[in-house]
């Protein structure tokens, strides 16, 4: 701690050196500029990866219908309409797209890096360059993969979970040529840059916390981020061996998996699984952690069960890694397995169930705001439990003989990641943008989104329960060639209205983030008068974080407080005792 | 309705009302939770002059709402056990059932039943028509399900079996019908750019009809 201190003096002493437009902007080794480089790129992929979605809602409300105008643009390659492969790629690319480049390094690499240093009163990470360098193996992941659009083939057409023996055997279905080994190439990049970032947020969060900031003094923000960064780091190295197996059967004539020379199909799903589905909780806890932040700052009541909620991320974390077969109970493996998996994934509900209660909790007898970030915030928890509900039905094995597959599922998915995390991600971007960009985001163009992307969003995915619930399953490119399923057309049609709908209230939060750039009114440190440590400096911050390192003295949700005259108390306020008459 | 789609098996019972169980269950979770949500959001928003309640958090309250749904959740896993059990690790036995063969590949299927000596990886084995699959209702099927090829799965909603098609690995698993009737097979795995028409047409009948239509098609094939 003493160490810290010297540190800072020598800083106090000497003055920066001015840095290159390329060193100050591009590469740079600043946490605040990597974490906006992330945002921005996140961004990006979020817009791209929607437009995909759009592809395929459109398909399947008009199937092999010319697209009037655009259809030209897009598949003119094929005749001016989708051909049969391609929808697999679009299923294939959106999943992907939304998984590996927008939510995991949004969530992670935008807000981690951003946040983590400030929050703990540090000047910035634990290993600066290796931050510039997990960034900068995100810019070729990207290139790979959007190169697969070019090549011959196209892109990868075999599910976001790439199952063997079809992305193995490049004749089994165009993407599985090239595309597929770009596929691989790219997520191998990503999940070295995503272990960099885990490596020094850990101990970032470990050795870098200032004076007084005791690990039960972080926000939950933190403590979801600093979770997240364990499971990056145990579960990514597994992705990246399986990835690696699936190039040797592709290239090397190796047998990991294919049957012909004495492999198992179901290995890599046991090996995918075992990582993507911690991944799925690297793609909520930190939405959930920023939500407790905003919801306790917007209640302006501390956050009802602290330990129990931190107790409750650490157990979603651990249950996390024995719930996989859950993705897997029709796929052949041994069936007795599906009642072990049946009952761990049961249980895993339990502390996202906790959580629910303390967020209702922290509410309660509060003062409430529904600011722009608040509303987002309490959409994250409406929609996430619809999701973890939805999630029982499938755990219950039986049931899932007949909704595994299907739309059930993608309603499920949809509810807990967009639901989720995307509303968590909408809260913290309207949260978090004054302190990044020095200006405020509207605060009436906010609920205008809100309202819009809240109620399309719901007429979009809820109706996929219904769906599924009637069979229609996933991945395929035109369901009415079943009769049983005819009579849904009219439910994808209205889906798929709804879509455009939700993808134009879109344009209102980008066009709100773009203007309050340039022309937003100016920000004070702590426009929402909240409690953790980033609000104690300016926005945006100085390059070193903070003029003087902070002293922490509480804990950060001491909101209300009978020791302060306002409703906050920020974690680096020193109360000094009355002086003695 | 309010339930999945009409069932023709004897699974379709015990999973549809596991389905309104979780239903039932998870309804009640829901109206609670969303209706306190919205209830507190009216009730406590911010008004001028007013203090929020200064705590931490409750032990009990937490204990009781840890114990509740965690033995819920626990008794909801353990009571579906059976019905699963029954559905893929039980097997009837080969005597009564009849056992056929299904082949899946880009993108069509292929049963091969067993002929009049009543066993298959015989000689007199019949191969029915691509995508035609007759079963008899009121006897268990067993069906020996393998692809090859790629992964697809054996979906027919109506008679609640879903079993995905291995390349490789024989995975066997059973059903026994009870609605006759015209049914679909769906590919439930992502196979390839025809995965979307590889659809198989189930006809459920008595044995008499069966039999029938069994000898037709050994008839046709000569």
């Amino acid at each position: 701690m003493t160490h810290v201190h010297e540190i800072d003096q020598q800083l106090e002493m000497a003055p920066a050196p001015e840095l290159s437009f390329l060193r100050k902007y591009v590469f740079s080794t600043d946490h605040k500029v990597i974490g906006k480089q992330f945002l921005f790129s996140s961004l990006i992929f979020f817009m791209f990866g929607g437009l995909l979605a759009l592809l395929m809602r459109t398909q399947l409300a008009w199937p092999w219908q010319e697209i009037p105008i655009l259809g030209k643009y897009i598949y003119g390659s094929t005749g001016n309409i989708l051909a049969p492969e391609g929808y697999p790629a679009l299923v294939t690319m959106h999943g992907t797209i939304m998984i590996f480049f927008f939510i995991i390094p949004v969530l992670s690499g935008a807000f981690g890096n951003f946040l983590i240093p400030l929050m703990i009163g540090a000047r910035d990470m634990a290993f600066p360059r290796l931050n510039m360098l997990s960034y900068w193996f995100m810019v070729p992941a990207f290139l790979v993969m959007l190169a697969g659009f070019f090549v011959e083939g196209g892109t990868a057409a075999a599910g976001w979970t790439s199952y063997v023996p079809l992305s193995a055997l490049s004749d089994m279905i165009p993407g599985s040529g090239l595309g597929q080994t770009l596929w691989i190439i790219s997520l191998v990049l990503v999940g070295t840059s995503s272990t960099m970032g885990a490596i020094n947020y850990i101990t970032t969060i470990v050795m870098m916390r200032a004076e007084g900031m005791h690990m039960f003094r972080l926000p939950m923000t933190l403590w979801a981020l600093f979770i997240t960064a364990i499971l990056v780091l145990l579960a990514t190295p597994v992705l990246t061996s399986a990835l690696l197996l699936l190039l040797f059967d592709r290239t090397i004539g190796t047998s990991f998996f294919l049957p012909e020379g004495g492999g198992n199909p179901l290995m890599w799903q046991h090996l995918f699984w075992f990582y993507s589905h911690p991944a799925v909780y690297i793609m909520i806890l930190p939405a959930m952690g920023m939500a407790s932040d905003m919801i306790s700052c917007f209640s302006r009541k501390p956050l009802f069960g602290y330990k129990p909620m931190v107790y409750s991320i650490m157990a979603i974390a651990g249950l996390g890694f024995i719930v996989w077969g859950h993705h897997m109970f029709q796929s052949g493996m041994n069936p007795v397995l599906g009642i072990t998996f049946m009952t761990s994934t049961m249980m895993i509900a339990l502390p996202s169930a906790i959580k629910t209660f303390n967020w209702l909790a922290t509410l309660w007898q509060g003062q409430i705001q529904l600011t722009a970030p608040m509303l987002n915030a309490l959409a994250f928890v409406s929609t996430f439990v619809i999701g973890g509900l939805s999630g029982v039905f499938a755990a219950a094995t039986p049931v899932d003989i007949f909704l595994h597959d299907t739309f059930w599922i993608v309603g499920h998915i949809h509810y807990v990641l967009f639901g989720g995390s995307l509303f968590g991600v909408f809260g913290a971007v309207q949260y978090w943008f004054p302190k990044m960009f020095g200006r405020m985001m509207s605060e009436s163009w906010g609920k205008v989104h809100f309202v819009l992307t809240f109620v399309t969003f719901n007429l979009v995915f809820f109706p996929m329960f219904l769906l599924g619930a009637n069979g229609m399953p996933r991945r395929i490119a035109d369901p009415y060639n079943y009769t049983y399923l005819q009579n849904l057309q009219g439910l994808n049609q209205f889906m798929t209205i709804s879509a455009y709908v939700l993808a134009l209230a879109q344009v209102v939060l980008i066009a709100n983030f773009f203007v309050s750039l340039f022309r937003g009114q100016r920000a004070v440190d702590n426009p929402w008068n909240a409690n953790t440590l980033e609000w104690a400096t300016t926005s945006p911050p100085p390059l070193e974080n903070f003029h003087k390192v902070p002293m922490v003295y509480r804990g950060p949700y001491e909101y209300s407080s009978p020791q302060a005259e306002e409703d906050w108390l920020p974690q680096n306020r020193e109360l000094l005792p009355a002086p003695a008459d | 309705m309010g339930g999945l789609i009409p069932g023709a098996s004897t699974f379709a019972g015990p999973i549809d009302s596991l389905f309104m169980i979780v239903l039932v269950v998870t309804g009640v979770a829901f109206v609670l939770v969303e209706g306190v949500l919205v209830y507190f959001l009216v009730r406590y928003r911010h008004r001028e002059g007013g203090k929020a309640t200064y705590t931490h958090g409750n032990r009990r309250v937490e204990l009781a709402w840890t114990i509740v749904p965690g033995l819920m959740l626990f008794w909801l896993a353990v009571y579906q056990y059976n019905t699963w059990i029954n559905a893929k690790i039980f097997l009837p036995g080969s005597s009564e059932a009849l056992t056929v063969d299904v082949s899946a590949n880009q993108f069509e299927w292929q049963v091969t039943y067993p002929g009049p000596d009543g066993l298959l990886d015989s000689p007199d084995d019949i191969k029915a028509p691509i995508n035609l699959l007759h079963f008899p209702v009121d006897r268990p099927v067993i069906i020996r399900l393998t692809s090859v090829d790629v992964l697809h799965s054996f979906f027919i909603p109506a008679l609640r079996v879903k079993q995905d098609a291995v390349p490789g690995r024989q995975v066997t698993f059973w059903f026994e019908a009870i609605e006759p009737g015209e049914y679909e097979l769906a590919c439930a795995e992502l196979c390839g750019l025809g995965h979307y028409r590889m659809r198989g047409q189930v006809t459920l009948e008595s044995q008499a009809e069966f039999d029938a239509w069994l000898a037709d098609v050994a008839a046709r094939s000569q």
